[in-house]
């Protein structure tokens, strides 16, 4: 599923990231960023307004994601918490 | 040893404590504070090492990747790979990482070293490391990167002793490229390798801001801590300062009472001093302490970590009116000075949303424009109580602030409309770890911002002064004239020409005059005033005495309108001048002139007609 539709507090693993055009900088961004193939990520709070943007926790770092930005990540998810 | 110059670049991901560094090194007082992005451009700084070497380091701004997203990481990119104009690569680079946050900071680290040049790991914050439990086995770490590691805790005095050791030794040798890797996939592999070797921890984040961060981002709670926080303080700048206002006010009076005592009254230097030292610097000297108070609020905000959460909070409200979150940062900035916030907006990676943060950045209510607002308010609004708690005083600052708000996101939606290239813009935010400010850099801070308004009101705002004050007193007037003298000086002549084209929004000659100098910087309006109406004849009216004389000279009308000028005029060169520097377009500030002015003439006009019409 994608990281954007993710429920909130489930553990998730990344699985790709899809570029939305042919080189897409967020999605190269995101990858930079660690969102690549087998890392464990976090939805963790969503914005107040529309739900968006998304808190995303990888690693030990929190990134605020809009949920376009996060419908680039397909996850899986294990468990919800 | 060599007797040239090492040069030596910091690099390393946002807000990994790089200007912490630099500053303890170089004895610098570069900005740190607690968000990604605060460092936009190289900065200099020289270090001599305990070997008596010489050493030049460079601050750079923080990049995620030399895959550069936004004109701040372009810099790093540029002056890493020796292609920074006028500047060749450097000698060393110590790249810095947080120890905290090693799974995200070792990518760039490798990325780093594949440049093929000397490198020093730094693993900063290890105080913050130590605290939450994470060991790093550091001998390990430095076999498996091939580069010497060593610990620093960049906020800590003598915390970059290993670093200074480090690089005063030798200058490490270079790490073949042929080792490295190539994709991103694998970049990031070989971090998970090497975090698995070489670190443990105990859980991924630190439980309090976990715990703060339910609170603070909750849908609800978290938007009215927002506002509660911005409320308070704007009423604390309003109501805080007012008994040291008094206090100075009261000094500077006395001061001029008795420096000009020992002046023959209706001489010249009697006059100048008199009339414009005391009357119009003094008018403006009042407000350090509101301005500090402010600065107080602001600098405990950014060192603790909370901005970004704002900005979390309130990116889809501002992507709705054509902004974006990471805006809030440079436009909070703002309500200092637009020039600061104007360059923060280099962290920004859309143009689009960097140009329309630009535009807009002058419409925050920077503090310059408190002295004007202060003044107008306390002259004509009446200090009484609202519903028990509030201040009306207060609640018109508040009005003005919001007015600015409101405009600039209005402004900001009609440019959304306007543009063509309705591509998709990125948020993508760090937000860091909670830190509790230091109570010693926060001193620090004041005081720095202390000796700039200091510098500024004996600077620009005194030479204008006087020159106003020259203005204003030649040519004298003719024998046998009834006026006061300054109607038959070049300041008034000019006063009354202007007159003309204000009437409409109720502006008085003695208004238009100090607009003029005042389109240097806002607060010099105050101290014009200042000078204009101690040079009209009024006889004694030292700065003290300023908001009692506008309030029997002026109508209401007047004086709303003036403050609706202020919440839009661009009365200030420098601004427009970093608006020019940060677009490299002419156009742009030809826009942004145009617009503000506008829009001020528009506002005054009909806040004086309705003003007018009520009364
Ligand atoms: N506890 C702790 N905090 C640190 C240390 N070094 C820096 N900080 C804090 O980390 C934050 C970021 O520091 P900066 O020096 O501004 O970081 P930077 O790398 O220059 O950031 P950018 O300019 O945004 O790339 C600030 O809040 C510092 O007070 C450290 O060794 N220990
Ligand atoms: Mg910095």
């Amino acid at each position: 599923m994608r990281l954007s539709d993710a429920p909130k507090g489930a553990n998730a693993v990344v699985q790709s990231v899809s570029d939305a055009h042919p080189a897409d900088p967020i999605a190269q961004r995101l990858r930079d960023l660690g969102f690549v193939a087998g890392e464990p990520v976090r939805l963790v709070a969503r914005g107040p307004l529309g739900g968006d943007p998304l808190l995303i926790q990888i690693g030990s770092t929190r990134f605020a994601l809009r949920k376009s930005e996060a419908a680039r990540v397909d996850v899986s998810v294990e468990n919800a918490a | 040893m060599s007797a040239a110059a090492l040069r030596i670049a910091l690099v390393g991901n946002p807000n990994c404590g790089k200007t912490a560094l630099f500053n303890q090194l170089t004895g610098g007082r570069q900005k740190v504070a607690n968000y990604a992005g605060v460092t936009v451009e190289r900065k200099e700084g020289r270090f001599v090492a305990p070997s008596g070497r010489v050493l030049h380091i460079l601050d750079l701004p923080g990049a995620y990747s030399f895959d550069a997203t936004s004109p701040d990481e372009a810099i790093t990119r540029d002056v890493c790979h020796g292609r920074y104009p006028g500047e060749a690569a450097p000698d060393l680079i110590v790249c810095v990482a947080d120890a905290t946050n090693l799974r995200l900071h070792l990518r760039f680290v490798l990325e780093v070293r594949r440049l093929g040049r000397p490198v020093v790991l730094a693993l900063n914050m290890m105080d913050a490391a130590r605290r939450r439990g994470i060991a790093i086995d550091v001998a390990a770490l430095s076999r498996r990167l091939g580069v010497p590691v060593v610990e620093t805790v960049a906020v800590k005095r003598g915390g970059a002793k290993a670093l200074i050791e480090r690089i005063d030794a030798s200058v490490p040798d270079i790490v073949p490229a042929a080792i490295d890797v190539a994709g991103v996939e694998q970049l990031h592999a070989e971090v998970r390798s090497i975090l698995a070797d070489t670190v443990t921890m105990a859980r991924d984040t630190v439980a309090i801001d976990d715990a703060i961060d339910r609170w603070v981002l909750h849908p609800v709670f978290g938007l009215a801590i927002l506002a509660t926080l911005m409320f308070f303080i704007f009423q604390a700048v309003f109501s805080w300062a007012q008994p040291i206002m008094d206090g100075i006010e009261g000094g500077i009076a006395a001061l001029g009472t008795f420096v000009t005592g020992f002046l023959p009254e209706g001489s010249a230097l009697h006059s100048l001093l008199n009339d414009g030292l005391f009357a119009g610097l003094g008018a403006v000297l009042v407000f350090l302490p509101q301005i500090l108070i402010l600065f107080l609020f602001i600098l405990v905000l950014e060192e603790s970590g909370y901005l970004p959460r704002a900005a979390f909070l309130l990116d889809r409200l501002m992507f709705r009116v054509g902004l974006t979150g990471r805006a809030f940062i440079p436009l909070l900035s703002s309500f200092a000075c637009a020039i600061p916030g104007i360059m923060a907006t280099r962290s920004i990676q859309d143009p689009r949303d960097r140009l329309t943060t630009i535009l807009v950045a002058p419409l925050m209510t920077c503090s310059a424009r408190l002295p004007v607002y202060t003044l107008l308010i306390a002259a004509f609004i009446p200090d009484r109580a609202v519903w028990g708690v509030f201040n009306l005083q207060g609640i018109v600052l508040f009005t003005l602030y919001f007015a600015g708000i409101f405009s600039a996101l209005g402004v900001a939606f009609v440019m959304k409309r306007l543009r063509k290239d309705k591509s998709e813009h990125a948020l993508i935010m760090e937000l860091p770890s909670y830190r509790l400010p230091n109570v010693r850099d926060i001193a620090l801070g004041l005081w720095e911002r202390a000796l700039i308004f200091l510098k500024r009101v004996g600077g620009i705002i005194l030479a204008l002064t006087v020159l106003l004050w020259f203005l204003s007193s030649f040519p004298g007037p003719p024998e046998g004239a009834t006026q006061p003298a300054i109607d038959y000086s070049i300041a008034g002549r000019l006063g009354r020409m202007l007159e003309v084209i204000f009437a409409p929004i109720g502006f008085n000659w003695q208004i238009c005059i100090a607009l003029v100098p005042g389109l240097a910087a806002r607060e010099v309006a105050v101290a014009a005033l200042g000078t204009v109406y101690a040079m009209s004849g009024s006889d004694d009216s030292v700065a003290s005495q300023l908001g009692p004389l506008i309030a029997n000279e002026w109508s209401l009308a007047t004086a709303l309108s003036l403050l609706a000028w202020y919440v839009f005029a661009p009365q200030c060169m420098s601004t427009l001048a970093v608006i020019r520097r940060e677009t490299n377009s002419w156009r742009n500030v030809a826009v942004a002139a145009g617009y503000l002015f506008g829009l001020a003439y528009l506002a005054s006009f009909a806040t004086y007609q309705i003003a007018r019409a009520l009364s």
